[in-house]
Protein backbone atom coordinates (compact mmCIF):
# COMPACT_ATOMS: atom_id res chain seq x y z
CA UNK A 1 0.00 0.00 0.00
CA UNK A 2 0.79 3.20 -0.91
CA UNK A 3 2.11 5.62 1.81
CA UNK A 4 2.67 9.23 2.77
CA UNK A 5 5.78 10.68 0.46
CA UNK A 6 4.74 8.26 -2.58
CA UNK A 7 3.68 10.52 -5.65
CA UNK A 8 -0.04 9.20 -6.21
CA UNK A 9 0.06 7.40 -9.54
CA UNK A 10 -1.92 8.84 -12.07
CA UNK A 11 -5.58 7.61 -13.49
CA UNK A 12 -8.58 8.18 -15.69
CA UNK A 13 -11.86 6.41 -14.70
CA UNK A 14 -15.10 6.53 -15.44
CA UNK A 15 -17.26 8.77 -12.90
CA UNK A 16 -20.64 7.60 -14.76
CA UNK A 17 -21.41 6.31 -18.25
CA UNK A 18 -20.54 10.19 -19.50
CA UNK A 19 -18.17 11.16 -17.11
CA UNK A 20 -14.46 10.27 -16.85
CA UNK A 21 -12.19 11.71 -13.85
CA UNK A 22 -8.46 12.17 -14.19
CA UNK A 23 -6.47 12.71 -11.36
CA UNK A 24 -3.83 15.05 -12.38
CA UNK A 25 -6.38 16.99 -13.81
CA UNK A 26 -6.97 18.10 -9.77
CA UNK A 27 -3.84 19.59 -9.36
CA UNK A 28 -4.61 22.64 -7.53
CA UNK A 29 -6.84 21.04 -4.64
CA UNK A 30 -6.42 18.37 -2.41
CA UNK A 31 -8.00 14.70 -3.05
CA UNK A 32 -9.44 12.32 -0.88
CA UNK A 33 -9.82 8.70 -2.03
CA UNK A 34 -11.85 6.19 -0.31
CA UNK A 35 -11.23 2.38 -1.82
CA UNK A 36 -14.22 0.19 -0.68
CA UNK A 37 -15.00 -3.16 -1.52
CA UNK A 38 -18.63 -2.90 -2.71
CA UNK A 39 -21.41 -1.12 -3.53
CA UNK A 40 -24.31 -1.74 -1.60
CA UNK A 41 -22.66 -3.57 1.64
CA UNK A 42 -23.73 -2.58 4.43
CA UNK A 43 -20.40 -0.94 6.11
CA UNK A 44 -19.87 0.71 2.64
CA UNK A 45 -23.35 2.12 2.52
CA UNK A 46 -22.72 3.50 5.74
CA UNK A 47 -19.18 4.48 5.08
CA UNK A 48 -20.69 6.20 1.95
CA UNK A 49 -23.69 7.99 3.38
CA UNK A 50 -20.76 9.03 6.48
CA UNK A 51 -19.04 10.94 3.95
CA UNK A 52 -21.94 12.42 1.39
CA UNK A 53 -23.12 14.36 4.49
CA UNK A 54 -19.55 15.65 4.79
CA UNK A 55 -18.42 17.17 1.75
CA UNK A 56 -18.71 20.65 3.28
CA UNK A 57 -16.24 20.15 5.43
CA UNK A 58 -13.69 18.56 2.87
CA UNK A 59 -14.64 21.83 0.66
CA UNK A 60 -13.51 23.78 3.66
CA UNK A 61 -10.20 22.04 2.78
CA UNK A 62 -9.75 22.84 -0.63
CA UNK A 63 -10.68 18.86 -0.71
CA UNK A 64 -12.52 16.66 -3.29
CA UNK A 65 -13.62 12.96 -2.48
CA UNK A 66 -14.14 10.10 -4.67
CA UNK A 67 -15.53 6.74 -3.99
CA UNK A 68 -13.31 3.71 -5.87
CA UNK A 69 -14.67 0.40 -6.08
CA UNK A 70 -14.52 -2.30 -8.64
CA UNK A 71 -17.93 -1.83 -9.27
CA UNK A 72 -18.85 -0.49 -12.85
CA UNK A 73 -20.45 3.02 -13.61
CA UNK A 74 -23.53 1.55 -14.09
CA UNK A 75 -23.73 -0.01 -10.52
CA UNK A 76 -21.93 3.16 -8.98
CA UNK A 77 -24.98 5.54 -10.97
CA UNK A 78 -27.79 2.99 -9.38
CA UNK A 79 -26.43 2.96 -6.27
CA UNK A 80 -25.28 6.79 -6.31
CA UNK A 81 -28.55 7.84 -7.07
CA UNK A 82 -30.30 5.19 -3.98
CA UNK A 83 -28.56 6.84 -1.56
CA UNK A 84 -28.43 10.27 -2.36
CA UNK A 85 -24.60 10.80 -2.85
CA UNK A 86 -23.15 14.26 -4.21
CA UNK A 87 -19.87 13.22 -5.06
CA UNK A 88 -18.52 10.89 -7.45
CA UNK A 89 -17.82 7.11 -7.74
CA UNK A 90 -14.73 5.63 -9.27
CA UNK A 91 -15.28 2.60 -11.52
CA UNK A 92 -12.13 0.59 -11.06
CA UNK A 93 -13.67 -1.80 -13.64
CA UNK A 94 -11.81 -2.53 -16.80
CA UNK A 95 -8.79 -3.91 -15.88
CA UNK A 96 -10.89 -4.89 -13.06
CA UNK A 97 -8.54 -3.12 -10.17
CA UNK A 98 -5.78 -1.82 -11.79
CA UNK A 99 -5.89 1.27 -10.07
CA UNK A 100 -6.25 -0.13 -6.60
CA UNK A 101 -3.39 -2.54 -7.78
CA UNK A 102 -1.39 0.85 -8.23
CA UNK A 103 -2.56 1.92 -4.93
CA UNK A 104 -1.11 -1.62 -3.44
CA UNK A 105 -5.08 -1.88 -2.20
CA UNK A 106 -6.56 -5.06 -4.32
CA UNK A 107 -7.38 -8.33 -2.89
CA UNK A 108 -9.53 -11.38 -3.21
CA UNK A 109 -11.45 -9.17 -5.94
CA UNK A 110 -12.41 -6.19 -4.52
CA UNK A 111 -10.41 -2.67 -3.59
CA UNK A 112 -9.71 -2.96 0.34
CA UNK A 113 -11.15 -0.51 2.41
CA UNK A 114 -8.30 2.08 2.22
CA UNK A 115 -8.33 6.09 2.12
CA UNK A 116 -5.59 8.22 0.74
CA UNK A 117 -5.21 11.99 1.27
CA UNK A 118 -2.96 13.38 -1.83
CA UNK A 119 -2.20 16.89 -2.07
CA UNK A 120 -2.57 19.39 -4.40
CA UNK A 121 0.81 18.89 -5.77
CA UNK A 122 -0.35 15.24 -6.30
CA UNK A 123 1.67 13.53 -3.63
CA UNK A 124 0.14 11.26 -1.07
CA UNK A 125 0.11 12.91 2.62
CA UNK A 126 -1.60 9.84 4.52
CA UNK A 127 -2.86 6.64 3.81
CA UNK A 128 -4.53 4.31 5.88
CA UNK A 129 -5.68 1.01 5.53
CA UNK A 130 -9.11 -0.07 7.36
CA UNK A 131 -10.49 -4.08 8.64
CA UNK A 132 -12.29 -4.38 5.86
CA UNK A 133 -15.48 -5.00 7.94
CA UNK A 134 -15.13 -1.98 9.75
CA UNK A 135 -16.11 1.91 8.53
CA UNK A 136 -12.92 3.95 9.41
CA UNK A 137 -15.23 7.39 10.05
CA UNK A 138 -13.99 10.53 9.12
CA UNK A 139 -11.58 12.17 11.37
CA UNK A 140 -8.13 10.46 10.25
CA UNK A 141 -8.83 12.55 6.89
CA UNK A 142 -9.99 15.56 8.45
CA UNK A 143 -6.81 15.49 10.78
CA UNK A 144 -4.68 14.69 8.02
CA UNK A 145 -5.84 17.61 6.00
CA UNK A 146 -5.59 19.96 9.22
CA UNK A 147 -2.16 18.75 9.39
CA UNK A 148 -1.56 19.97 5.44
CA UNK A 149 -3.00 23.09 5.83
CA UNK A 150 -0.73 23.96 9.30
CA UNK A 151 2.44 22.72 7.55
CA UNK A 152 1.59 23.98 3.83
CA UNK B 1 -11.59 9.86 22.39
CA UNK B 2 -14.45 11.58 22.87
CA UNK B 3 -14.06 15.15 21.38
CA UNK B 4 -14.23 17.82 22.99
CA UNK B 5 -15.23 16.05 26.48
CA UNK B 6 -18.68 16.92 27.87
CA UNK B 7 -19.60 20.62 28.21
CA UNK B 8 -21.72 22.72 29.92
CA UNK B 9 -23.38 22.87 26.60
CA UNK B 10 -24.37 19.42 26.58
CA UNK B 11 -27.70 18.09 27.31
CA UNK B 12 -27.59 15.79 30.63
CA UNK B 13 -29.81 13.45 32.15
CA UNK B 14 -29.62 10.65 34.71
CA UNK B 15 -27.14 11.35 37.51
CA UNK B 16 -25.66 15.01 37.14
CA UNK B 17 -22.93 13.94 39.24
CA UNK B 18 -22.85 10.28 38.35
CA UNK B 19 -19.05 9.19 38.39
CA UNK B 20 -20.09 6.99 34.85
CA UNK B 21 -20.54 9.41 31.98
CA UNK B 22 -21.89 8.25 28.57
CA UNK B 23 -22.11 10.09 25.88
CA UNK B 24 -24.83 9.06 22.54
CA UNK B 25 -24.14 10.21 19.03
CA UNK B 26 -27.50 10.06 17.69
CA UNK B 27 -30.10 10.65 14.63
CA UNK B 28 -34.07 10.86 15.55
CA UNK B 29 -34.83 9.01 11.89
CA UNK B 30 -32.27 6.98 12.38
CA UNK B 31 -34.60 3.09 13.07
CA UNK B 32 -31.28 1.87 15.28
CA UNK B 33 -30.81 5.04 17.18
CA UNK B 34 -34.99 3.99 17.94
CA UNK B 35 -33.93 0.26 19.18
CA UNK B 36 -31.27 1.85 21.42
CA UNK B 37 -33.60 4.81 23.08
CA UNK B 38 -35.22 1.54 24.85
CA UNK B 39 -32.10 0.64 25.69
CA UNK B 40 -30.68 3.78 27.20
CA UNK B 41 -33.80 4.26 29.27
CA UNK B 42 -33.82 1.07 31.14
CA UNK B 43 -30.05 1.66 31.70
CA UNK B 44 -31.25 5.21 33.08
CA UNK B 45 -33.94 3.48 35.51
CA UNK B 46 -31.82 0.17 36.17
CA UNK B 47 -28.21 2.36 37.52
CA UNK B 48 -28.42 5.69 39.15
CA UNK B 49 -24.96 6.09 38.61
CA UNK B 50 -25.12 7.53 35.01
CA UNK B 51 -24.52 10.60 33.91
CA UNK B 52 -26.09 10.53 29.73
CA UNK B 53 -25.15 13.37 27.63
CA UNK B 54 -27.21 13.40 24.16
CA UNK B 55 -24.98 14.91 21.10
CA UNK B 56 -26.62 15.70 17.38
CA UNK B 57 -25.40 13.18 14.22
CA UNK B 58 -28.28 13.69 12.15
CA UNK B 59 -27.85 11.29 8.91
CA UNK B 60 -29.95 14.34 6.90
CA UNK B 61 -29.08 13.30 3.35
CA UNK B 62 -30.27 9.71 4.18
CA UNK B 63 -32.93 10.83 6.83
CA UNK B 64 -35.82 13.85 5.57
CA UNK B 65 -36.38 14.63 9.08
CA UNK B 66 -33.24 14.43 10.91
CA UNK B 67 -32.31 18.01 10.94
CA UNK B 68 -35.68 19.21 11.18
CA UNK B 69 -36.20 16.92 14.62
CA UNK B 70 -33.12 17.58 16.20
CA UNK B 71 -33.94 21.44 15.50
CA UNK B 72 -37.21 20.33 17.47
CA UNK B 73 -35.24 18.98 20.20
CA UNK B 74 -33.01 22.39 20.36
CA UNK B 75 -36.12 24.88 19.94
CA UNK B 76 -37.95 22.96 23.15
CA UNK B 77 -34.45 22.97 25.06
CA UNK B 78 -34.66 26.93 24.72
CA UNK B 79 -38.08 26.01 26.37
CA UNK B 80 -35.79 23.47 29.04
CA UNK B 81 -37.92 20.28 27.74
CA UNK B 82 -35.06 19.13 25.82
CA UNK B 83 -35.17 15.56 26.99
CA UNK B 84 -39.00 15.72 26.87
CA UNK B 85 -38.91 16.36 23.45
CA UNK B 86 -36.08 13.86 22.66
CA UNK B 87 -38.08 11.26 23.89
CA UNK B 88 -40.95 12.37 22.83
CA UNK B 89 -39.32 12.23 18.91
CA UNK B 90 -38.38 8.82 19.42
CA UNK B 91 -41.87 7.28 20.82
CA UNK B 92 -43.29 9.08 17.39
CA UNK B 93 -40.15 8.14 15.11
CA UNK B 94 -42.27 6.41 12.16
CA UNK B 95 -44.74 9.79 12.55
CA UNK B 96 -41.78 12.18 11.71
CA UNK B 97 -43.09 14.85 9.69
CA UNK B 98 -43.45 18.72 9.37
CA UNK B 99 -46.74 18.45 11.18
CA UNK B 100 -45.66 16.81 13.77
CA UNK B 101 -43.25 19.00 15.73
CA UNK B 102 -45.36 21.64 16.17
CA UNK B 103 -47.75 19.15 17.63
CA UNK B 104 -45.12 17.50 20.00
CA UNK B 105 -44.37 20.81 20.89
CA UNK B 106 -47.76 21.88 21.95
CA UNK B 107 -48.44 18.73 23.99
CA UNK B 108 -45.32 19.68 25.53
CA UNK B 109 -47.19 22.48 26.48
CA UNK B 110 -44.04 24.70 25.17
CA UNK B 111 -44.84 28.55 23.72
CA UNK B 112 -45.87 27.39 20.17
CA UNK B 113 -44.68 31.03 18.79
CA UNK B 114 -41.29 30.62 19.99
CA UNK B 115 -40.71 27.31 19.48
CA UNK B 116 -41.70 27.77 15.82
CA UNK B 117 -39.11 31.03 15.68
CA UNK B 118 -36.36 29.23 17.16
CA UNK B 119 -37.28 26.42 14.82
CA UNK B 120 -35.93 28.56 12.29
CA UNK B 121 -33.13 30.51 14.20
CA UNK B 122 -29.79 29.51 12.44
CA UNK B 123 -27.59 29.23 15.65
CA UNK B 124 -29.68 26.46 16.72
CA UNK B 125 -28.59 24.55 13.14
CA UNK B 126 -24.92 25.70 14.42
CA UNK B 127 -24.86 23.96 17.20
CA UNK B 128 -26.38 20.84 15.57
CA UNK B 129 -23.31 21.01 13.12
CA UNK B 130 -21.28 21.91 16.05
CA UNK B 131 -22.25 18.19 17.51
CA UNK B 132 -21.64 16.46 14.20
CA UNK B 133 -18.63 17.71 13.80
CA UNK B 134 -17.54 16.67 17.23
CA UNK B 135 -18.50 13.48 16.17
CA UNK B 136 -16.75 13.23 13.27
CA UNK B 137 -13.56 14.43 15.15
CA UNK B 138 -14.31 11.89 17.94
CA UNK B 139 -14.49 8.67 15.65
CA UNK B 140 -18.60 8.28 15.10
CA UNK B 141 -19.21 6.49 11.88
CA UNK B 142 -22.73 6.00 11.91
CA UNK B 143 -25.63 6.02 14.73
CA UNK B 144 -25.96 5.35 17.24
CA UNK B 145 -22.48 5.46 18.53
CA UNK B 146 -21.99 5.43 22.18
CA UNK B 147 -19.02 7.04 24.52
CA UNK B 148 -17.78 5.14 28.35
CA UNK B 149 -15.73 7.54 29.91
CA UNK B 150 -14.70 8.95 27.36
CA UNK B 151 -14.03 6.33 24.87
CA UNK B 152 -15.58 4.74 22.11
CA UNK B 153 -17.96 1.53 22.65
CA UNK B 154 -17.01 -0.55 20.22
CA UNK B 155 -19.78 -3.64 21.30
CA UNK B 156 -23.09 -3.53 20.19
CA UNK B 157 -25.42 -1.24 21.69
CA UNK B 158 -28.12 -3.67 22.80
CA UNK B 159 -25.30 -4.70 25.48
CA UNK B 160 -24.57 -1.45 26.32
CA UNK B 161 -25.90 -2.25 30.04
CA UNK B 162 -23.98 -4.86 30.67
CA UNK B 163 -21.28 -3.02 29.56
CA UNK B 164 -21.20 -0.52 32.26
CA UNK B 165 -21.86 -2.78 34.90
CA UNK B 166 -18.73 -4.45 34.46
Amino acid sequence: MLQKGNKAPDFTLAASPDKKITLSDLRGKNVILAFYPADWSPVCSDQMALYNEMLRFFERHNAVLFGISVDGEWCHKAFAKDRNLHFDLLADFEPKGAVSRQYGVYKDGVSQRALFVIDDQGVIQWSYLSPIGENPGADGILQALETMAKTA
Amino acid sequence: MLTPPITSRDHVTGNQQGPTEIVEYGDFQCPYCGEAFGVVRDMLQALSNIKFVFRHFPLAESHEYAMDAALAAEAAARQQQFWQMHDALYLHQQELSDTLFPELAKQLQLNLEQFQEDMQDNLLVSKVEADFESGIRSGVNGTPTFFINGKRFNGDYRNLLAAVRH
